[in-house]
């Protein structure tokens, strides 16, 4: 199971370490230098804010790319994943069992700043065998945040 | 036909709970933010879940036999000795029931005779006492005190025996105060019941849920099975509250009368229940684990920030509750619990609905997420901060 620090982390990476403490039964000072730690050692890559677009004015449009592709010898799917990585507009890129190889998510201002990327960009990178485009239209959980939850506590206020 | 007079005496004369009216308008109001729950704020497992439809599907939806399913007690026996190391047959020595509250209903009714004592520590959970009380019994209240950490004493045990003391109830871990019996504490409540004919009602609901250590059961000391019903459950250890099952374990001749009553009132506790449970008990182990931690957290946090505001709180060692004591604000458990809902929208329980000697008191349930209980702790905060002459 995973570290108690590192899961209280995951729910919200924000926590005072104070309160960290409290919760794990330890000091402040520990749990700074075992973050720090972690930092260090790159168990923890970084910490961004999840945001829900659909609150925020600005144009943004996510997709997720369904990318296959002819491994090379020696590299595999290496190289080609570090050089779709490498875009800005990539967000992120996993290895994938199944049906498809790269998994590619990419965001954009518009739709068809999206489609052009993937048209102009990474279809034509070399031992890319076809792409398929998915638009995301709405999120309703992310991250295992759930977005927009219903209220209300179905077991009430108050019982014995 | 004047229907109140037909109604049954010993029934309306239960005593009617002025916390139901309280309970009423807490539970009708909006906007609260609610620390005042007695049930997991987790989901059953996936798997029992998922166990439970499958079986719908396959269509398993006649009646069990009447003590349950046997795999199920087959079960229930396995898990026992695996966690508490204690010995049971499946065949006669368990009976499953429609949750730990039927449990706890048979064995009251399988063992009182009119007048017979049962003794009730509390503060505790409200069902013993109207049970014993319609059993024709006399509940027998001791009070347990802070300065023991809610903790049935030998010496509190021994003086309210009577030739007439026909059971003890044992609560722990504890429904509303988190209070554990340790095994030293079991061990000296076990000596003065071996020098005496009184049997034990151990409501072990909340055992899986003891922090800083495992629970013991007072059945699993030398000379205690032969004269202890243990009653335990799936609602809080596997996050099943509305499944309604739990059950019994404890000798044949005393199982087979609660099965007779079981069989009459009840017939079989819910077969898809039964199935679901087989499931957790075989293989939700880590869940359980999982669900441990996260409370512990939680306790560790709400103790804390009690003890903090200056609400002098108890280490509770089990449950998913604490106890935190309002005598210093001058104000009754009833009188905070209603300010601080119509001030706040803050609702805890006062500690009296759970006995006379829960007054000073307030139960708070950290069943609930670390963001909940941050926001509803910092209201509680104001309001104290806002009482006159209270100083944080």
């Amino acid at each position: 199971m995973m570290d108690q620090l590192l899961q209280l982390l995951n729910t919200n990476a924000r926590m005072e370490p104070e309160k960290i403490a409290v919760m794990l039964g330890t000091t402040r000072e520990e749990v700074e230098r075992r973050i720090a730690e972690y930092e260090d050692l790159g168990v923890i890559r970084g910490y961004k804010p999840l945001l829900d677009y659909e609150k925020i004015d600005t144009q943004y449009v996510e997709a997720v790319i369904e990318l296959r592709v002819t491994p090379k010898k020696d590299f595999g799917f290496e190289e080609i994943a570090h050089k779709i990585s490498g875009y800005h507009e990539v967000d992120s890129v996993y290895l994938m069992s199944g049906g498809y190889d790269l998994h590619v998510q990419v965001v954009g201002k518009t739709f068809k700043d999206v489609a052009l990327f993937v048209a102009q960009r990474l279809a034509p990178l070399d031992g890319v065998v076809s792409t398929a485009t998915h638009f995301v239209l709405s999120r309703y959980k992310d991250r295992g945040v759930i977005m927009n939850p219903r209220t209300g506590d179905e077991r009430g206020n108050i019982s014995f | 036909m004047d229907l109140e007079n037909m109604l049954s005496r010993r029934t309306v004369s239960l005593k009617p709970s002025g916390i139901r009216k309280f309970f009423n308008v807490a539970n009708e109001m909006e906007g609260v933010i609610a620390l005042g729950v007695g049930e997991p704020d987790f989901k059953t497992p996936y798997s029992v879940r998922q166990a439970g439809i499958e079986n719908l599907q396959q269509g398993k939806t006649s009646y069990s036999a009447n003590a349950g399913l046997i795999d199920l007690r087959r079960a229930i026996c396995d898990y026992l000795q695996r966690k508490f190391l204690l010995e049971y047959d499946k065949n006669t020595e368990v009976v499953v029931t429609v949750g730990g509250s039927e449990a706890i209903d048979l064995a009251i009714r399988a063992f009182v005779n009119p007048g017979d004592e049962v003794l009730i520590p509390e503060p505790s959970f409200v069902c013993y006492a109207p049970i014993v009380t319609l059993t024709s019994g006399v509940p027998v209240t001791i009070e347990t005190r802070e300065e023991d950490h809610f903790r049935l004493t030998p010496e509190q045990l021994e003086a309210a025996i009577t030739p007439r003391t026909k059971m003890l109830i044992l609560p722990y871990p504890n429904n509303p105060t988190g209070a554990v019996m340790r095994r030293e504490h079991l061990e000296a409540i076990a000596e003065v019941l071996r020098r005496h004919d009184i049997v034990v009602l151990s409501d072990e609901i909340y055992a899986e849920l003891t922090y800083n250590g495992h629970h013991t059961s007072i059945a699993s000391l030398p000379g205690m099975k032969e004269r202890t019903i243990v009653v335990n459950g799936f609602s809080k250890t596997f996050a099943m509250t509305g499944w309604r099952l739990g059950y019994a374990a404890g000798p044949a001749a005393a199982i087979k009368q609660m099965t007779k009553i079981h069989q009459y009132a009840i017939m079989c506790a819910p077969t898809t229940s039964q199935y679901a449970a087989i499931e957790a008990l075989d293989h939700c182990e880590e869940n359980i684990c999982q669900m441990r931690e996260e409370y512990d957290r939680r306790r560790r946090f709400v103790v804390d920030a009690f003890n903090k505001m200056g609400l002098h709180t108890f280490e509770p060692e089990g449950a998913f509750y604490v106890f935190p004591c309002i005598k210093n604000t001058g104000m009754g458990s009833e009188e905070f619990c209603e300010k601080l809902l119509y001030g706040k929208k803050v609702a805890v329980v006062p500690g009296n609905a759970f006995g006379d000697s829960g007054e000073g008191y307030i139960r708070v349930s950290y069943s609930y997420s670390v963001q909940h209980l941050t926001a509803a702790l910092k209201r509680i905060r104001e309001f104290l901060s806002e009482l006159p002459g209270y100083h944080l």
